[in-house]
């Protein structure tokens, strides 16, 4: 039955929470092989989806709408209802994000192998985490939105908590605190939404905002309100996405969760930050994003030049790794800030490599901590004389993150930069010290460790990667050359909707 | 009043009360006649049966119209019924609570306990249908004086005289504040009838006096804060929660703070609706911001005073403080939706709070300690009952799909609907939620990152309090993600007219 097949999608890993629970929890070889299987279900449902998916038509598809709560207020001239409808679907936007929530998902299944302890309730965690994840891409009101929203809340808190490196409770407190800020700004202007236009519906809320000024006026929709809302909405996202200096807690988590996770988290979880920006800013309220934009393009460029800057300065992978994501996020801004097409072409793609991208390079330094105990960059060299696969992928990856042609990071800061110069020329041209930055900070990581001497005397890293290791590896980096090399894979889906955003930005 | 008119009228409607008050005596007659070594467990299942009758007996009468009986003083309408059930709902699981409550001194004073118990909830309920400030007081006190002897039921033990007498102390001062309010109440009208003092009120020569009325709301207002534990009057909460036993402390912090509700709901909007406050403008809108000031006050000094707290029953005593809090923002915000809101709240508070309440009584008795480290490594020890104390913990702190996010958005939606939106005190419960997050969390940090705890020992769930839990939990998850089962039973029933207009005369 095709029309319930995002609800499938979305409770898929429900099963698998279902069955875990029934899996003794010594027994590690079938929790794993659960685990893999639970997260493939999700990921067969999402290409299902992406075959019903019309690419050509435009519109949010697959939609599901029932009646789920309804509140009655009496009021003086009558009784008002208001309705909030479990309504989900997917436009071409939310589909690429479903599909890459899948895709790592599964592969983050896969490299949670190397958690020895406590894997029954990891996994159940984990399917609640990719629940959310899910339904966080496919709602399409604001408070199924917020639900699911918060549902990556909590099983995060626990799998950063119990599962990763020495300081992981407190990456899971400062996660748990500053997330829970921004939930609070969304909750907030969400609900003020809500009374002051009646309804929750994406489309119907951009009807609402669409409306003649004289209009909003009467609804007591106002200029000072709408910017209220936006500029809340906006930080709320930022501290997801995150933007400097709401970055803090994102080092932490990157720094201290399993790379399972870590892969999970800077492949999806900042994307929703991406995500809500477009949709709720862009979507619902074109008119004062723009108003908005030469603010963001600056904050994208510091957190571009900010994130480069101190990835030079850092002598632990992980770290170089968190800070470059953090650049790698101001790209997504400035992409946005462009307000044109390729500007929001731009952040999308952006959105996607980058989240193939740094779970890629998470993985590989979760594969080499295993084998080291360690992630400083002084512990390793010489790592292609011993681990020549893991050191190619390594290098693969590095160079995926500085934007070689070819690859996925190309494309997408290529354009986004493209859209900026359009219109903001100067601030773009500060923007670009960032690609170059990127170079050297990446380079100096990369080949430290991939070449050179193998420093401390006797240093074994051990056997190459496993079968199990290798796999997620090259299947992200085959996605990342495929969108690297014929990126009308992406842009064919996002065709559609970004005619929807571009209308609302008038042409 | 001759034998005539005593006989004509519809006594089947208190057929609630006269059940609770049948078995009430009952239970004491027979108490005082059993063997002092026989077992009370019979009178438990008198108590709980008595409790269910009742619950039965309230809805039947779910179809009959409102009527009112004793000149109008006593009164079935709607919200009657609506808190009658949340009280009996309440008092039916905190019973079951005590069913497994096993310190030897309660054991010695069962009987007591349960026809003090069951007095108190018929004082709840005689609240609930009162329309007239004697029935309200009488009620009260009938509630109140049962309580003070419940605190201080283990006679033995220091703690709980201490807790008593700082009850019977702070509640005889409350007491005193209130009954001086509503005399000035008399004063001025000249009535006690709510709905005769409504209309007295509207006369032009009380205008002139309307000082004396503002005068009056806040000495009412204050004195009933009392029950709620809400500030200025919410310090004796810590105090006695600490030293009663649990059952006890469940039904203070539920059952007698949802009755508190109700007297303010029922006394202070009916009263003082159509009053005019100083210069003839609307009283309530008038006081609105001092009662922004309590309610603020009341989640500040709630959640800040939870932080600090390393005893259990006195950390939920501040966070019962805090929940006070939050009702009491709909009941600020002047929003007509303030009936279903308020009593949606109770509802989850009631199978959130209680079933926490029944975690807490099993670990206390199992560590011996009211510490909060008897949570270290309860996931370990037991998975399903750290499961459920998670479930009710995320719904306290308000995280979506249980009932306490149901419950707080509505809250939200009171608050930031009406024109102009309170802004500020929504900003400040959300801040103060976030607060919140900290000890909630805390607690399920214990629970799931930390071992140890008593020895890897399993811990015995009895009987009761496993249905208790299961219940609870079940109920706040499936409030959570459908909270229309309950919130259209409300709306399908309830019409502010009907609490507003004085119909249904009997006589």
């Amino acid at each position: 039955m095709s029309s319930m097949l995002l609800t499938l999608l979305i409770f898929s890993p429900l099963l698998s929470v279902l069955i875990l629970l029934f899996v003794p929890s010594d027994d590690e070889k079938t929790l794993k092989m659960t685990g893999v299987l639970g997260a493939l279900l999700p990921l067969i449902a999402a290409v299902t989806a992406f075959t019903a998916f019309d690419t050509a038509e435009s519109g949010v598809q697959l939609e599901e709408v029932y009646q789920w709560i309804t509140y009655e207020v009496f009021q003086a001239n009558g009784e008002l209802n208001y309705s909030i409808q479990y309504h989900i679907g997917a436009d071409g936007l939310s589909m690429i994000l479903i599909l890459l929530t899948a895709f790592i998902a599964f592969l983050a299944s896969i490299a949670s192998f190397s958690i020895k302890e406590k894997l029954k309730s990891f996994y159940i965690l984990f399917f609640i985490l990719e629940l959310g994840m899910l339904g966080v891409f496919s709602a399409q009101n604001l408070f199924l939105f917020f639900v699911f929203f918060e549902l990556t809340l909590v099983p995060m808190f626990f799998l950063i908590g119990r599962y990763g490196y020495l300081n992981r409770e407190k990456a899971a407190w400062s996660f748990l605190i500053y997330n829970g800020i921004g939930s609070a700004i969304l909750l907030i202007a969400f609900v003020a939404l809500f009374m002051k236009s009646g309804s929750m519906a994406f489309d119907q809320l951009k009807a609402v905002f669409a409306l003649p000024e004289a209009d909003l006026k009467e609804m007591y929709l106002t200029e000072n309100f709408r910017m209220g809302i936006l500029i809340a909405i906006l930080a709320a996202f930022a501290v997801k996405l995150p933007v400097v200096p709401l970055h803090t807690w994102m080092l932490r988590v990157h720094a201290e969760a399993h790379p399972a996770i870590v892969m999970i988290h800077s492949g999806i979880l900042l994307k929703i930050g991406a995500y809500g920006m477009i949709r709720f800013g862009l979507g619902i309220f074109p008119e004062e994003f723009k108003s908005l934009a030469g603010v963001i393009a600056v904050l994208g460029v510091v957190n571009l030049l900010y994130g480069a800057f101190l990835a030079l300065s850092q002598s632990d992978m992980k770290k170089v790794l968190a800070y470059s994501s953090v650049s790698h996020m101001g790209i997504v801004l400035i992409g946005l800030a462009a307000l044109n097409e390729y500007g929001i072409q731009g952040a999308v793609f952006q959105t996607v490599s980058h989240g193939l991208i740094s779970a890629l390079l998470f993985f590989l330094v979760g594969v080499l901590y295993n084998r080291r105990g360690s992630s400083q960059l002084h512990d390793f060299g010489g790592l292609a004389s011993q681990m020549p696969v893991a050191a190619g992928l390594l290098l693969a990856g590095g160079l995926a993150s500085l934007g070689l042609p070819g690859m996925s990071g190309f494309i997408s800061e290529f354009m986004a930069f493209l859209g900026l110069f359009e219109v903001m020329p100067v601030t773009a041209a500060v923007g670009t010290i960032g690609l170059i930055l990127t170079a050297v900070y990446v380079l100096r990581a990369v080949l430290g460790v991939t070449f050179g001497r193998v420093k401390r005397e006797g240093t074994v890293y051990g056997a190459d990667m496993t079968a199990a290791e290798r796999f997620p590896a090259f299947m992200l980096l085959a996605a990342i050359i495929i969108i690297g090399c014929y990126p009308a894979l992406l842009s064919g889906l996002l065709g559609a909707t970004l005619e929807s955003i571009k209308l609302g930005l008038g042409g | 009043m001759d034998t005539d008119a005593l006989l004509s009228y519809n006594w089947a409607i208190m057929a609630p009360e006269f059940t609770i008050l049948g078995v009430a005596t009952l239970l004491s007659v027979l108490d005082l006649f059993m063997g002092k070594n026989t077992s009370r467990r019979p009178l438990l299942w008198m108590a709980l049966a008595g409790v269910a009758v009742a619950m039965a007996f309230v809805f039947a009468e779910l179809d009959t119209d409102v009527t009112s009986i004793l000149h109008d003083t006593y009164r079935l309408d709607f919200f009657s019924k609506a808190f009658k059930i949340l009280l009996l709902l309440g008092g039916f699981l905190v019973l079951l609570l005590a069913a497994d409550y096993r310190k030897k001194e309660l054991q010695e004073y069962r009987g007591e306990f349960y026809y003090l118990f069951l007095t108190a909830l018929l004082g709840a309920m005689i609240m609930a249908s009162s329309a007239d400030m004697i029935t309200l007081f009488v009620g009260l006190e009938l509630l109140s004086l049962s309580s003070y002897i419940l605190a201080g039921i283990r006679k033995k033990s220091g703690k709980s005289n201490e807790s008593a007498f700082k009850y019977v102390v702070s509640g005889g001062i409350a007491t005193a504040i209130t009954l001086f309010g509503m005399s000035y109440i008399f004063g001025l009208t000249g009535q006690t009838n709510l709905f005769d003092v409504v209309e007295t009120l509207q006369e032009p020569v009380l205008l002139e006096h309307s000082f004396l009325l503002v005068f009056a709301f806040f000495m009412t207002f204050i004195g009933l804060s009392f029950k709620i534990a809400a500030a200025p009057f919410h310090m004796w909460a810590p105090d006695v929660y600490e030293g009663a036993p649990i059952p006890v402390t469940a039904f203070l912090s539920v059952v007698s703070k949802t009755a508190g509700f109700i007297i303010l709901l029922r006394f202070i909007l009916l009263t003082f609706i159509a009053a005019a406050g100083i210069d003839r403008d609307p009283l309530l809108v008038q006081v609105q911001p001092y009662v922004i000031v309590l309610a603020a006050a009341t989640m500040i000094l709630g959640n800040l005073g939870a932080l600090r707290q390393r005893n259990i029953k006195r950390l939920f005593a501040y966070s019962s403080v805090a929940q006070a809090g939050y009702i009491l923002v709909p009941f600020v915000s002047n929003s007509t939706q303030v009936f279903e809101l308020i009593w949606f709240y109770l509802l989850a508070y009631i199978v959130m709070n209680i079933g926490a309440f029944a975690c807490l009584q099993t670990l206390t008795r199992d560590a011996g300690s009211n510490d909060v480290s008897i949570f270290r490594g309860l996931f370990s020890r037991s998975p399903w009952l750290a499961s459920a104390m998670t479930i009710f913990l995320l719904s306290l702190a308000g995280i979506p799909a249980t009932a306490g996010f149901a419950g707080k958005f509505g809250i939200f939606m009171g608050a930031l609907g009406p024109e102009p939106g309170h802004y500020v005190l929504a900003g400040i419960m959300m801040l103060m939620t976030l607060v919140s997050y900290v000890y909630y969390f805390n607690i399920i940090g214990l629970m799931f990152f930390r071992s140890g705890g008593t020895g890897g020992r399993r811990i015995s769930i009895a009987p009761s309090i496993g249905a208790v839990l299961v219940f609870c939990a079940i109920a706040t998850i499936g409030l959570g993600i459908m909270p229309n089962i309950a919130l259209d039973f409300f709306f399908g029933q309830f019409d502010v007219n009907e609490f507003f207009m004085n119909t249904g005369h009997n006589h």
